[in-house]
């Protein structure tokens, strides 16, 4: 039997609405395709490009809980400020981040790529050496490929010590669209 | 069986839901009884153990919801009748001995030894404590143990 999209509604704002939700979740459109967003009550714990969600939502129950839930208004936030961003009325983000279980030397590389300003671009060396670890660049790189939240962090101003865009978790396509939209290139 | 993000859980198990309790109390009251029910399961979601027998699980806690709802709008007598007919999740080996047992002890008795649920989870399906569900499962036991002793 089909539940209706008015009731099937009604239960997603009543399980946020009333704190039963460890991390909430909702696609949103982009120019660089559809991004699966999730927050928990500690912020912004997750975005990711694929579209098929089976992966992410198991990764999100390991970090934050099982009670994942698809909950359009958890997400509002992050919804409006990604829209911003991609209209380029947004420069920078003003979320909390959930960066639960996340190692030492991982939160302190993003807090560093966290600062790396709107429409510049750094090199993997140059963070590592931000980090007070400047022959880790290849961890570094590790950090990247890892990141949980990117465009929020931006991930995709981390080129190689040439220039090259090097790689991006979300493919290179989605890395230049962005740093075109943000005047970089 | 590791227990699954609540997302695929609902989406699983909701249609079935909708169903059985349409059955129960009509399209209207349904739709309520539905909320009730998942958010129920949510409450009790991340105290699970496993995710081992899921749908026994939550059809349990519609049942109960069911019963619920009948009980604030139907008299006594028919309730009775209502719960003896359906309250029930399925399980056919431990029918015959549960079929004399009132709803919460069947629903005990067959989600302890039946589904192997912990009494965590059977309280959160019938919307008691962990300890009722104990002593409602024990006292099942006993009346099965005096009728098939006698």
């Amino acid at each position: 039997m089909t539940v209706s999209p008015d009731l099937d509604r009604r239960f997603r704002e009543a399980a946020a609405t009333l704190g039963l939700v460890d991390v909430g979740f909702d696609i949103v459109d982009s120019p660089i395709g559809e991004l699966l967003v999730a927050a928990s009550d500690r912020g912004l714990a997750s975005i990711s490009f694929d579209p098929d969600p089976d992966e992410a939502l198991e990764r999100l129950a390991r970090i934050a809980g099982p009670r994942v839930l698809r909950s359009p208004r958890s997400v509002d936030h992050a919804r409006r400020e990604l829209d911003e961003y991609f209209g380029g009325r947004r420069r920078a983000f003003d979320l909390a981040l959930d960066l639960r279980s996340l190692p030492p030397f991982t939160v302190s590389v993003l807090e560093q790529l966290a600062r790396v300003p709107y429409g510049e671009t750094t090199t993997y060396g140059q963070l590592a050496s931000r980090v007070g670890h400047p022959r880790a660049a290849r961890a570094v790189g590790t950090v990247m490929n890892r990141n949980r939240i990117p465009i929020v962090l931006p991930c995709h101003r981390v080129v190689g010590s040439t220039g090259d865009l090097t790689g991006y978790a979300g493919g290179l396509d989605r890395k230049r669209t962005l740093l075109e939209l943000e005047g970089a290139r | 069986m590791a227990v699954p993000p609540f997302e695929r859980f609902y989406e699983e198990h909701r249609g079935e839901v909708l169903r059985l309790l349409r059955r129960r109390l009509g399209a209207d009251r349904a739709e309520d009884a539905f909320q009730e029910t998942f958010l129920r399961a949510l409450r009790a979601y991340g105290r699970l153990d496993h995710g081992d027998h899921l749908r026994a699980w939550v059809l349990t806690i519609a049942q109960n919801v069911a019963v619920d709802t009948l009980r604030r709008t139907r008299p006594t007598a028919e309730l009775v009748e209502a719960g003896a007919e359906d309250a029930r999740p399925a399980y056919t080996e431990l029918a015959d001995l549960t079929d004399g047992l009132g709803s919460k002890e069947r629903s005990a008795v067959v989600l302890r030894y039946g589904y192997d649920l912990s009494y965590d989870q059977i309280a959160s399906a019938l919307g008691s404590t962990p300890d009722a569900a104990r002593q409602a499962a024990s006292t099942g036991v006993r009346r099965i143990r005096r009728r098939i002793s006698t």
